[in-house]
């Protein structure tokens, strides 16, 4: 034996999966070498700034830019007239639609892009942009999409109603689209013949992602050589690629895009904005590298808001709870652009997921986009495709439902979760959840928190409330969401025709180190440790000496990027593939060093052994430097390897979480006493970034429901445009969070993972805001709309008479 | 535009002299003149402290004070705190309690929990959450950030315990 330490031994020396691996990316970041798009600066770069619109809906008269061109410092003022030749006035959404990059003769929304000042620094920009003299004409504004569906006052003059839209034909001209999923006619019967039918309205509230960095980019046309550098903060850049070469005209191979650091994204930075476009745009004018990044107050008003969802839903049941039939109609409003981030065959993304858990035979969906004067956007704010919302939707649904039955919503749902053994189900609205064992998970979930007994102390706190001890209640609130992430399969998933699949290239080289290139891009989430961790299981090399890189579009390999969850489901399954590759490979090096036959050799942990014989081996290392030094008869030199990963479906997470919340009745303060989340990601890749992913994911969640929103007044005016009205909870408002988990691998996933980045903020927002409702249940409170911030639940006390 | 005044600060021990209109930001004056970018700019307006500097012993929000105003300051920024041989118990303890995500708002929070450990070196939980809520995270929740100085505190303390 050559050495005597132990298998064991040998799997913890490779820090695989499974492992809580320290971060590799955190020795930059707490220095502060991380490297963001505001940190690059190259020589003679200019700096790009908005002129945006005060209005939300105005004509523009006159754009004269004498005063602000006279400002020493500034080189160009670009306004759509500029961008027109170039066709660059304009540019498409990613849901089918166009949208403005400057203001073509009319303002649709607070905010929106104007003129592009270009100066030799952001102060001059800045002074350039008062400077500049805009005149407006002020035209009606619509705030509210039912009121923009009745009304005379037309938002698009561009689009012609009688033409269909990207996703079919248009009933009014503030329409954008009508979706349909299920079947309405059986779903209304069984509504008709049903014992229990319960109803409620709700409104899930507009929000948006602001993460902690604002967007941004820094464009440098090279006009000798040809080439575009693009670096910018995009959770898909090959896809900007792409993109940036349909609307330039620039070659593709003429293009490289570059994400680099990115500080968070949380969907804020899917979207393709005006300020990536002008920035391009005045480096060409200029042959200057401009530099564009937006202030907060900016990203907030314009950049990517979420939600925004007016549901109406009914759910039946017999008068035993078991659920017959659900049907929602949702009124989206879209804002000004219809530049939703979703699949193109979803204008609602997977929002017919809103079965949820639940074994429902019969249900409807059916959903109507609407045009505004609000800033567009809609994405997908740390959830795969609208999936927050139908969590959110079929949550409280259950719990109205359990309300009209009288009966305990944990019961309800025991009753009606999809049964272990009926997996792979397939869903009344379409989906196919791949796998599950939801009572397993939610019975733990309930024993956890001893839920009988948070049940009797609530009842114990309604009575001193009514006793007059106390003026604080009790909420318990409970969600159980199953999502849905991991898009492609490309067969039904792309975005502007872009196939979702992803990526992953690797090249071991001779010393046994080496580097692997994905198409998805860390926004956080730790890639270049966890993806690491997947190879080192695979093919048998230390983690540490394996560097994952990502976000160069030269380097590369061609992916769709990370939103939805979607790294761990797609590019870690590639990963995980091209390492096999590695290892088939590996396989026919060894057996010829071992003079045996391929097939006597076998892989074990970090080499190959000889079949029976297991003090012959050849470890990975020395294969590597064998597959570079050694003439093998029948094989090329060298060993990489990449793969294309085509899902053949997607992964479906759940969990289950409790909140155990006091909230003072006088006051309408929250007190969040206990959060215990169990979620199931299947495989665990690093169990110590999933419980920070949780804990962030919960954080999120508790501020859409606590008091996150993007509100507007009637004329149009961003009343929540800095971080003094737009809640984001600091240290102090936050609970420790306890994490738990089952796990059910994926049974199509090579590694059996379904990702976890996003489960926490889907089934967080239902739980925080079950917990507001259910402290008002005894009180005869059905349903009261999020955010739940102190003056809402205040009123919301007043209005059930608590105060008197 | 405007006057320049002639300005003259200490940044991570090293002095700088220039000229500089009085309403640059010292986020700016760090980030674009002296090219010290481990601050960052997420707001502008004082509530996200990923500007977070020591300014003559104090903690500041670098973007809400004129470079006018810091002129012979002594400023500490995260550069200054430790380096790649000679770690402040901080960033060690950051990475190992996964007290960062994307690593955006580290380099205030590290600044500023540096300084709040010297103003406090004996801190609870609640004194953590209040001492640091001028630092907003929108990644990790808070929780392990709150473990990371915790336990920077008691290791701190160990130590100094050790010299005595
Ligand atoms: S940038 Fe200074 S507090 Fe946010
Ligand atoms: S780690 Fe991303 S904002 Fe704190």
């Amino acid at each position: 034996m050559k050495d005597d330490i132990t298998r064991e031994d040998r799997v913890d020396a490779l820090g695989g999966m499974g492992c809580k691996r320290k971060r590799v990316e955190d020795a930059r970041f707490t220095q502060g070498k991380g490297n963001y798009v505001d940190d690059i600066k190259l020589p003679g770069m200019l700096f790009g700034d908005f002129v945006r619109s005060p209005y939300a809906h105005a004509r523009i008269t006159s754009i004269n830019k004498e005063a602000a061109l006279a400002i020493d410092g500034v080189v160009a003022v670009l306004t759509a007239e500029d961008l027109a030749p170039l066709g660059l006035h304009w540019m498409p959404t990613l849901a089918g639609d166009k949208q403005m990059v400057l203001a073509d003769g009319k303002v649709l929304f607070q905010g929106q892009e104007v003129a592009f000042i270009v100066a030799k620094d952001r102060y001059v920009a800045a002074d350039a942009v008062e400077m500049l003299d805009v005149q407006y004409e002020e035209l009606p504004v619509i705030t509210d999409p039912y009121e923009a569906l009745q009304s005379d006052v037309v938002l698009r003059e561009d689009l012609d109603t009688n033409v269909p839209g990207a996703h079919g034909p248009r009933k009014h001209h503030n329409h954008i689209f009508t979706w349909e999923v299920g079947d309405e006619p059986a779903t209304n019967q069984v509504m008709d013949d049903a014992e229990v039918v319960a109803e409620e309205s709700m409104y899930y509230h507009r929000t948006h992602p602001c993460p902690l960095e604002t967007c941004g980019s820094v464009a440098s046309m090279d006009k000798i050589n040809g080439k575009l550098t693009l670096w910018g903060t995009f959770q898909a850049p090959h896809v900007v690629r792409t993109v940036a070469s349909m609307l330039s005209g620039i070659e593709e191979h003429n293009i490289r895009v570059v994400s680099p650091d990115i500080g968070g994204g949380f969907g804020n930075k899917v979207g393709v904005y005006p300020g990536y476009i002008c920035s391009i745009v005045a480096s060409i004018v200029t042959g200057k590298p401009v530099k564009w990044v937006e202030d907060r107050m900016e990203n907030l008003m314009s950049t990517a808001f979420a939600r925004d969802y007016w549901m109406k839903g009914k759910i039946s049941a017999t008068k035993d709870g078991k659920i017959t039939g659900l049907h929602c109609h949702v009124t989206a409003d879209h804002g000004a652009f219809d530049a939703c981030a979703d699949p193109t065959k979803f204008p609602a993304g997977f929002m017919n997921i809103c079965t949820g858990s639940y074994d429902i035979p019969v249900a409807y969906l059916g959903v109507d986009g609407v045009y505004t004067n609000k800033a567009p956007g809609g994405v997908s704010y740390r959830c795969s495709f609208r999936v927050t919302e139908a969590v959110y939707f079929i949550e409280r649904m259950i719990e109205v439902l359990a309300i009209k039955l009288n009966m305990d919503s944990a019961e309800l749902r025991r009753i009606n979760f999809i049964r272990k053994d009926q997996f792979p189900y397939k869903a009344a609205l379409g989906w196919e959840y791949d796998s599950g064992d939801y009572h397993t998970a939610w019975d733990k979930a309930l024993k956890a928190v001893d839920y009988d007994g948070l049940r009797a102390e609530q009842a114990q706190r309604v009575e001193d409330f009514k006793a007059g001890k106390t003026r604080k209640l009790m909420g318990v609130g409970l969600s159980f969401f199953t999502e849905i992430v991991g898009a492609g399969p490309v067969k039904n998933c792309d975005i502007l025709g872009m196939g979702m699949f992803d990526s992953c290239e690797i090249r071991i080289h001779p010393t046994g180190s080496a580097i692997a290139r994905l198409g998805t891009i860390s926004q956080g989430q730790g890639h270049a440790t966890t993806f690491a961790q997947i190879l080192a299981t695979e093919i048998g090399l230390p983690a540490d000496s394996i560097t994952i890189e990502e976000g160069d579009t030269d380097t590369a390999p061609y992916g769709l990027g990370t939103y939805g969850s979607r790294s761990t489901p797609v590019a870690g399954a590639a990963t995980a593939l091209a390492g096999r590759k590695i290892r088939a490979k590996a396989q026919m090096i060894a057996a010829y060093l071992l003079e045996v036959h391929d097939s006597d050799v076998e892989f074990d942990v970090d080499r190959f052994t000889v079949k029976g014989a297991p003090e012959k081996f050849k470890t990975m290392k020395e294969i590597a430097y064998a597959a570079y030094n050694q003439a093998i008869p029948g094989l090329e030199p060298g060993l990489e390897a990449v793969s294309y990963y085509d899902p053949p479906n997607m992964t479906y997470p759940f969990g289950a979480y409790v909140c155990v919340m006091d909230v003072d009745v006088d006051t309408g303060v929250t007190d969040i006493r206990r959060f215990y989340a169990l979620d199931d990601c299947g495989t665990r890749i690093n169990p110590m970034i999933i419980d920070g992913q949780i804990h962030g994911g919960l954080t999120e969640a508790l501020a859409v429901a606590l008091g996150q929103e993007i509100a507007y007044d009637k004329q149009g005016n961003v009343k929540t445009g800095t971080l003094m009205d737009f809640f984001l909870p600091t240290a102090w408002e936050v609970p420790n969070y306890e994490t738990d988990f089952t796990v059910t691998p994926s049974p199509h996933h090579p590694i059996g993972a379904k990702g976890v980045g996003e489960s926490p903020h889907v089934g967080g927002v239902p739980c925080f805001s079950n917990a507001v409702n259910d402290a008002f249940r005894a009180f005869g409170l059905t349903h009261t709309n999020m955010p739940h911030d102190h003056w809402r639940i205040w009123k919301t006390a007043n209005a059930l008479g608590l105060h008197d | 535009m405007s006057n320049k005044m002639h300005i003259k600060l200490t940044v991570n021990g090293e002095a700088h002299e220039f000229l500089a209109e009085p309403r640059e930001l010292l986020i700016h004056t760090l980030r674009e003149r002296l090219d010290i970018t481990g601050p960052h700019i997420g707001c502008e307006t004082t509530h996200c402290g990923a500007c977070t500097v020591t300014m003559n012993g104090k903690s500041v929000k670098s973007c809400t004070v004129f470079v006018a105003q810091a002129n012979g300051a002594d400023l500490t920024t995260i550069e200054g705190i430790g380096d790649p041989d000679n770690l402040h118990a901080l960033q060690t303890s950051f990475k190992e309690h996964h007290g960062l995500q994307c690593g955006f708002c580290t380099p205030g929070m590290i600044t500023r929990a540096a300084k709040f450990l010297e103003e406090n070196p004996n801190p609870t939980e609640e004194d953590v959450r209040f001492g640091m809520a001028g630092n907003l995270c929108r990644c990790t929740g808070y929780q392990n950030i709150v473990k990371a100085i915790l336990a920077t505190a008691d290791e701190l303390n160990a130590a100094k315990e050790a010299a005595e």
